[in-house]
Parts: C-alpha cells; structure tokens; sequence
C-alpha cells in the first residue's frame, strides 16, 4: 500500500483564479478559516498570490495558492511569473461571478489562463465554480447556469473534457458541495478510505456512514446502506458540513475558544427512529454514523469504531506505519467480528440479527454490555 | 381570522388552512415548515385539552384570562417602521434576520395563533394608530391581553414613542392594571455599546420620570435591549413569555433541584420550536450559555429532519425491512455533545413532555415536529459519561414531576 503513495505525498498545488472581487477569498476563508458568511465583508482585495497552506488528512496538505485577480497582477501570472505560477498544478479551481457586467472579457481572461495552464500542468484538473448564485433569482438560476458553463466549457481547450462546473454561493451549502468534490480528487487513497468505510459499515450494521474533515467539516467518503439509499434528502452530506460548520463556530463564539479548536470529542442523538452519534476517527477526521434505533447496536458501533481506529489512522495519508507487521484492514476487521462472522453479510431482511451477531463477535466488551446484548439474545429466543 | 369569542374557531382554521398546507410546505424554509406542520396537526384539539379530564392547574392559561380560551395575547406596539413585524416573523416563523428588509408595512392588526407548548397569540398592530382612541373597543383588544410589548428604535428619535408609550401604559395602568408592559429598545445592534448603555439608561429614566409626574410609581413596566441579529430578541421573548406561566416558581424549583442534585451548571427548558426558554434553574444566566443551547436545538432538528424521515411510509410497512427494531416512534430524543478537553463544555438535551398526538398522513417530519419541551443541561468540566444513568434518572424523575405541573 505504502509504495503507491510517495510520488503523491508531495504537496498538491491548487490555484484559486478568477476576476477580482469574484470571492474566491471569501470562498476560501468560509471553507478553511472558519469565517461565517456575513464575515466575509472585512475582507480586503487579495495583493498578488496569497499562499496557505491547509493541512488536511494526515500529511496531505493543500498548497492553495489564491491569486489576486486584479489586472495587473494577472498580466503578471501570464508573463513574468508563467511558469512559477503555472507549473506543477494538481487543481485549477477558477471563479466566475455570475453577476459579472462583462462576461466576454472574463471569458477572454479564462482562455488566456488556460493556455497557460495547458503548456505548464497538461494534466490538471479544473474546477469552474460560477459563484455568486444567491443573486440570481431562483427560477432563472439553472438556465443561466447551464448557458454559462457551455461557453466556458468551449473556451476550455484540452480541459473541455474533464472540466466540472458547480454553481455555489457562499450563503448555503452548495459552497461544500463543490468543495467536497475537489477535495474527492486531491485524497489519493479515496477509494480505499470508501471500501474500509463500506466494511466497517457492514460490519455494525449502519445505515450511513459519513467520514469528514475536522476543521473544514468537508465529507471525504460516505458509505449508504440499504434502505438508507431513499433518503429523501439528496443534499444531506452538504448539509451535514453546514450544520456541523454552523455548529462549530457557535461554540466558538460563545465559548470564546478560537474556532479552529472548537471540535466536539462526540456527539450524539438517539430517537425512536434513528441513532446517530458523530466521533473522532482519525487525527483529522470525524465519522458521523447513522444507524437503527437499538441501544446494543448503538454501544457495539461505538466500540467497533473504537478498535478499528487504528487502521483508518494507518491509511491517513502519509503516517508512518507504527505497526510492523501490516495487516490487510480487512482481515483485521473481521477478527473483530469473530466467530459469527455473519455480521458482515446479513442483509435487512431481519433487524435483530445483525445486532446481536456484531455485538457477540466483539471480543473487548464491558461486562454490561454482554449482559445487555445477552438479554436481547433471551428475548429474542423466547 | 376567527375572534376568540366565536364558537367554532378550529374549524374555521382548518377550512382555511385545508386546502393550501401541502403546497405550502412544500415551499416553506424547513423551520417554518415545522412550525406549519405542527399548526395543522393541531388545529383539531388547539382550542380544547387534549384529555377529558379538566386540568387541575392552569395549563399557560392567564389568571385574568377568560374560561375556555386559554390563550394568553401578546399584542406589539410601537412606532411605525420600529421593527414590529420583523421581530414577530423573526421569532415566530424563523425568517432569517437578514429578509426582514423586505417585510411590508403593515396596515391592519395581524393576530398570529402560535402552537407551541404554550399557545399564545401574538397581536401585530400597525403603527400609526392610536388605539386608545374611541373609534377602538378597548373590551376587544385589553381584556385578554397578557402582556403589552412596546418596540421603540433606539437607532431613531424616540421621545415621540416614549411619549405615546406614557400615554399607553397610564390607560393601561387604570383601566387594566394586570397587564404586564414590556419595553423592547430594538435595533441595539447598530449602536457601539458605550451609547447603547447610554440610549437604554435614557429611555428607562424618560419613561419613569414621565410616569412619576403623573403619580404612577414603580409601574409593572420592563425593559430589554433586543436586535433580531443575535439571540437577544429570544432571550427577551423567554422573559415575557415567563411572567405568563403561573407555574414559574414550581418548574424554577425543580430545576434548581435537578441542577443540585446532578451537578448541571445550567438546565434550560426549551420549547423547541420557538427556541424560547420557559424556564431555567435561578443560577446567574448569561446570554453565551442561551446561545449555545438554542444552536444546538438547531443542530439536533437538523440531523434529525435528515435521518429522521419516514422509512415506513416510503416503503410501506409490510416490508420486512427493519421489523425487528420496529420503530418506538414517539420515543424522546436524547443527545449528548461532549466537547474536546479545551472547551470544556459539555451539553445534555433530553426533549420531554411530548403529547401523543395520533399520527396524521403528514407525517414526515412527525419526529420533529411532536416536539414540544426540550431540557437542556450544560455540564460543568468533569466528563457526563459517568454520571449520565444518575443523570438519565433524575431526569426521568424531573419529567415526572412536569407531567404533573402540566397535566394536559
């Protein structure tokens, strides 16, 4: 595992372009900074390249580069500093504003950074995002949104096939929809992240299991099961990243800690309908899960999560194998799981099983826990 | 709509109210949408007492109010343009702060019934009235009212309102003593806080020296600074809503009495829609501790609005699906933030007092919106973990003895 990832561990370049007063600062301040919307007014124009570096997952860290848009400055990316600003870029993420009197110049100004862009990192990924979206009014935003991406699209040169365009404004959630997915294609290991989360799932019988990041509150894989794929409410990982966010910097403020440590240790909310808790995984992430409303189900997740922490912490980008001797997380997860092994493949078709067979495989219970889960077994049998 | 005074209000509510509510909720904000949706599933027991047994306290009812309409009116005066309507769609229909902008001015009374744990109406006078006048039925509007709220711009010239307040508040005192008058100096958000201590000190000192000049000392008049724009508008509606609830004294003891006994710094009893507290234990309030609570109730609604949507109705309920952990619907919720070692703070929702309402076809959001009471605890800096079955149990014992202070 560890052989594929050095080449990617280096920091990952991504600009943050487009005409000045787009809000690609404001953008940046709301995801990484911890600003609050109404915040962003105290922002001033950005001089030349603002860098920041954003620790994220583990090791990876972002290298985002914020570049001023004024006119000047921009001629200056073009020629002086061409390839400085230019080479090695893993994203190009470019702002539109939709309210922008001048389209055609924007588009000018796009195409000409694209050439750039093209001769200096052929195989970056760009990401349009057509800000601003809130000041359109709502029966005319898809339309435009539409008309706007095709003409940037064909201005896009040999990104025309890749490029993705999202539609945000900083006011809803639509701002980590389109940030969930740029950060998707900077995590080397998403896909193996997603089929750990999917085990994991399996293995306590969740519903959903949602894995995000600590200070962004931006999801890094989720993992739907079973009946939980009709949710009716398609947006809920967005929204989760805004309530969570939200939440965040309310306690910050009113607890005057500075917002970046303002973490919970867990959160939980038990119903008649659902169990849900959210919990530290990793140094940098937290996992949200949601699972039936069953007490044991709820204490055996826990201590699941607990024990496979460690293998989640293995796969954070980056960190140094503490363990000699590698185990394939999958073998690992099953040794939890014990005996019964069925934990994993049991379908809905019968709500108690999966409950009791995770919670009896589990070798390191308390002693409560096994009476509780072994009475659920008596009453189940009786 | 129906004056209290006709026989058949709720029916005539949902005649109203019958056709369009699908449509509606289907646009409405997902918090207004809560408080809609609750609105219709009791339109048919909001007049009456859910149980046939008479209540043997006052259920949030006046003691000055008239037998069988039980609902206490708040009535909103003011100046024109003070902010009347704004602050009764910000509180009561969660608009965000920032639409208010865009309210109209309004030009005749607007009685909005709010269903909440405590029903109340609220009275939305236009501004530029005299009501004391004799072309209106003081019988009509005072007779029922609990509590007069008067809104003044304390970004405005305000001696004129102070002024028509005196007026309102000497009528008042001689005509209808038992009501309370509430003074909210709105708009302190756009003053820096050496003037706003300044505006409020001015306006309480005007009021009072106005009113002593015309014999009337230590009026029940109260004064609060408020802005729609951070929670102070709710912490203040909290303290109105307050002096209506007989029963202050007794639910203020139980807290205080759970307080002690549990180790809970604080313990706010919410009701969860309208995110005014009822009541809280008699320590030393602040308005941070208010804010973090009335922020997680929007987190706890939030998720739960998520995963909280009717598995049952989507697939039908003879499917096999989940069966063995067949739902407990009604179940309270119960939800537990423990924050990292540096903040220190740990939160404790438990919601409580939920009326079994039987399930309507609306029922969707029905985890939601059967919500009526909320508690919350803000621990001290020891983790709850271990005290959490003490906890879970004196909690159990607090809604006990609620059930009985509120016997509906």
């Amino acid at each position: 595992m560890a052989s594929q990832y050095p080449k990617r561990l280096k920091q990952r370049k991504v600009l943050l372009m487009g005409k000045s007063g787009a809000g690609k600062s404001s953008m940046r301040s709301i995801v990484f900074s911890n600003y609050v919307a109404t915040d962003v007014r105290r922002l001033g124009a950005t001089i030349d390249v603002e860098h920041s570096n954003i620790k994220f997952m583990g090791n990876l860290t972002l290298n985002l580069w914020d570049c001023g848009g004024q006119d000047g400055f921009v001629e200056n990316y073009l020629t002086h500093q061409r390839e400085h600003v230019f080479g090695s870029v893993a994203i190009m993420i470019f702002v539109f504003d939709i309210e922008s009197p001048e389209f055609q110049a924007d588009v000018i100004n796009y195409s000409n950074i694209i050439h750039a862009l093209q001769e200096w990192s052929p195989t970056a990924k760009v990401f349009c995002l057509i800000h601003k979206m809130d000041l359109v009014q709502n029966q005319l935003r898809g339309r435009l949104f539409d008309e706007r991406s095709q003409v940037i699209r064909d201005h896009s040169e040999v990104f025309g096939k890749t490029i993705e365009f999202f539609a945000t404004s900083i006011w809803d959630q639509s701002l980590y929809r389109a940030w969930t997915q740029i950060i998707y294609h900077l995590i080397p290991n998403a896909s193996e992240i997603e089929r750990m989360l999917q085990n994991l799932a399996e293995l306590i019988d969740a519903r959903e299991l949602v894995l995000y990041e600590r200070t962004t509150c931006l999801v890094v894989a989720k993992v739907t099961r079973g009946l939980e794929k009709q949710n009716p409410f398609k947006d809920r990982f967005e929204r989760l990243s805004s309530i969570l966010k939200n939440h965040k910097q309310s306690m910050a403020k009113h607890t005057g800690v500075p917002a970046g440590s303002a973490n919970f240790a867990e959160l939980q909310i038990k119903t008649g309908r659902f169990m849900f808790f959210i919990t530290q995984l990793t140094e940098n992430t937290n996992l949200a899960v949601d699972l039936p409303p069953s007490e044991q189900m709820f204490n055996s997740a826990r201590i699941n999560i607990q024990l496979v922490r460690h293998k989640f912490e293995e796969l954070d980008v980056g960190v140094k194998r503490l363990l000699p001797q590698p185990q394939s997380p999958q073998a690992s997860m099953q040794k939890h799981a014990g005996p019964s092994g069925t934990a994993g493949q049991t379908d809905d078709d019968d709500g108690d099983e999966p409950s009791e067979g995770s919670g009896e495989g589990l070798g390191e219970r308390s002693a409560q826990e096994a009476e509780q889960s072994d009475d659920q077994v008596q009453t189940a049998g009786a | 709509m129906s004056s209290p005074h006709s026989s058949a209000p709720p029916s005539v509510e949902a005649e109203r109210h019958g056709q369009p509510p699908l449509k509606e909720l289907e646009r409405a904000p997902p918090g207004s949408r809560l408080t809609l949706m609750r609105y219709l599933q009791d339109l048919n027991d909001a007049e009456t007492p859910a149980s046939p047994l008479e209540p043997r306290y006052h259920t949030g009812k006046l003691p000055n109010s008239k037998t069988g309409d039980g609902k206490p009116r708040l009535m909103l005066m003011g100046q024109r343009r003070s902010g009347k309507s704004s602050i009764s769609s910000v509180v009561f229909h969660k608009l965000p702060p920032s639409e208010t902008l865009y309210l109209e001015t309004t030009t005749k009374i607007k009685k909005e019934a709010m269903h909440s744990f405590m029903d109340f109406q609220v009275w939305d006078f236009p501004g530029h009235l005299d009501y004391t006048g004799p072309e209106f039925d003081p019988e009509n509007l005072f007779d029922e009212i609990g509590a007069l709220i008067w809104v003044i711009d304390a970004q405005d010239e305000y001696l004129e309102a102070i002024h028509r307040l005196n007026r309102m508040i000497i009528y008042l005192q001689s005509s209808y003593p038992a009501i309370n008058i509430e003074v909210f100096v709105h708009k302190v958000d756009g003053l820096s806080d050496d003037y706003r201590g300044d505006t409020f000190r001015d306006i309480i000192q005007r009021v009072q020296d106005e009113l002593s000049d015309n014999n009337y000392e230590n009026p029940p008049v109260s004064f609060y600074q408020t802005s729609i724009y951070d929670h102070s508008i709710f912490e203040a509606f909290s303290k109105v809503i307050q002096k209506l609830i007989p029963q202050l004294p007794t639910l203020e003891a139980l807290l205080n009495s759970l307080c002690s006994n549990s180790r809970i710094e604080k313990a706010y009893l919410f009701d969860v829609l309208s995110k005014i507290y009822i009541a809280t234990d008699t320590s030393p309030t602040d308005i941070g501790s208010y804010a973090i609570c009335s922020d997680y109730i929007d987190v706890v609604i939030d998720v739960s609005e998520i995963y909280g949507w009717d598995r049952f109705m989507q697939i039908g309920s003879t499917t096999a699906g989940e069966v063995g952990l067949e739902e407990t619907g009604n179940q309270d919720a119960d939800s537990v933030i423990t924050m990292d070692r540096k903040a220190h703070n740990y939160l404790y929702l438990k919601e409580i007092n939920k009326y079994a309402n039987p399930s309507t076809i609306l029922n969707v959001l029905t985890v939601c919106s059967l919500r009526y009471l909320a508690l919350i605890c803000l621990m001290g800096e020891d983790s709850p973990a271990g005290r959490k079955p003490l906890i879970d149990h004196n909690v159990s014992v607090f809604q006990d003895a609620l059930k009985q202070v509120f016997p509906r």
